[in-house]
């Protein structure tokens, strides 16, 4: 959305006009779902999440002084509401990434096979099966470690932001975000690589 | 290629007790700062100098590399999704039950 339509939004929300409500869902909406849907994984509570974000926009919007851009606005209570549901499930998820970790052996020399680009990372980016695949396998990691890396190599955090959003020790992120980078790059071994065996 | 691979991890094992070398275990405890460009100057030379005697970590570094990009660059080039239209009703709606 061009700069000066969002300020002419903004006002227009502010003073409360109803179509202004339904131009903010139906222009922002549907980022703010995939981004849900990738933290939350699944559908019907990204839906739910995202419904929160807007209601909580709602009733803020007079506080809105446009230091930040619109779009970041939401996008920061978007991040901290998928954050709250995670935190709020009650089925905790009991995956373990051990077995997606490197391996070593007595002498602390990796032992995993080498292997050989299969593409070139351009020619990868420009499947969708590939990037289907990529996404997959991000939703795959366990909460913890899927937030991390959705935060920092997604989002742009940096380490001490997303070290407040999760309420979690600067150390405890980097910890989990080696690890996740770690997982994903064992998930995407197949797409990437041709292992020599 | 169990004798080749237990050769080479008698080499390593000779070559990491050397003086600024790291086995490809210490290596990948190394990893994120490096990217982070937190490393001390005596920390990097280390890093870089297992980099260069080490196929394994140089292939294992580069495929962690594309991962980072491509996690990213997936993520950037999926078209967002429609929000359903019963969602945006119920949305709406949220703003205003009374009407």
């Amino acid at each position: 959305m061009v700069e000066d339509n969002v300020a002419d939004l903004v006002t227009r929300l502010k003073a409360g006009e109803d179509a202004a409500f339904s131009e903010l869902v139906y222009s922002y909406g549907p980022k703010l779902l995939k981004h849900a849907e990738q933290f939350l994984r699944d559908p019907s509570e990204a839906q739910d999440c995202v419904q929160e974000v807007f209601i909580q926009a709602f009733r803020k919007i007079n506080t809105f002084r446009g230091e930040a851009a619109l779009a970041t606005w939401l996008h920061r209570i978007l991040i901290n509401a998928c954050l709250a549901h995670l935190r709020k499930r009650k089925t905790k998820d009991t995956l373990s990434i051990d077995a997606l970790m490197p391996e070593f052996d007595w002498a602390g020399c990796r032992t995993e096979p080498l292997g050989e680009p299969l593409l070139q990372i351009d020619e990868l980016i420009a499947q969708q099966e590939v990037r289907e695949a990529v996404l997959l396998k991000i939703k795959q990691l366990p909460d913890p470690y899927r937030s991390v890396l959705l935060l920092r190599d997604i989002e742009g955090y940096s380490t001490r932001e997303a070290s407040e959003v999760l309420m979690v020790s600067i150390a405890t992120v980097k910890v989990r975000l080696h690890r996740a980078r770690a997982a994903l790059k064992k998930h995407l071994e197949p797409t990437l690589l041709d292992v020599h065996t | 290629m169990t004798d080749k691979r237990t050769l080479k991890s008698w080499i390593s094992h000779g070559i990491h007790k050397l003086p600024l070398s790291i086995s490809c275990e210490e290596f990948e405890d190394f990893i994120l700062a490096y990217l982070e460009g937190e490393l001390t100057r005596r920390q990097k030379f280390i890093f870089n100098t297992h980099l260069k005697i080490c196929a394994e970590c140089r292939a294992y570094l580069a495929a962690y590399q594309v991962s980072i990009i491509l996690g990213k660059a997936a993520f950037d080039k999926t078209d967002a999704p429609a929000v359903p239209e019963g969602l945006v009703q119920a949305i709406l709606a949220a703003r205003s039950p009374g009407k």
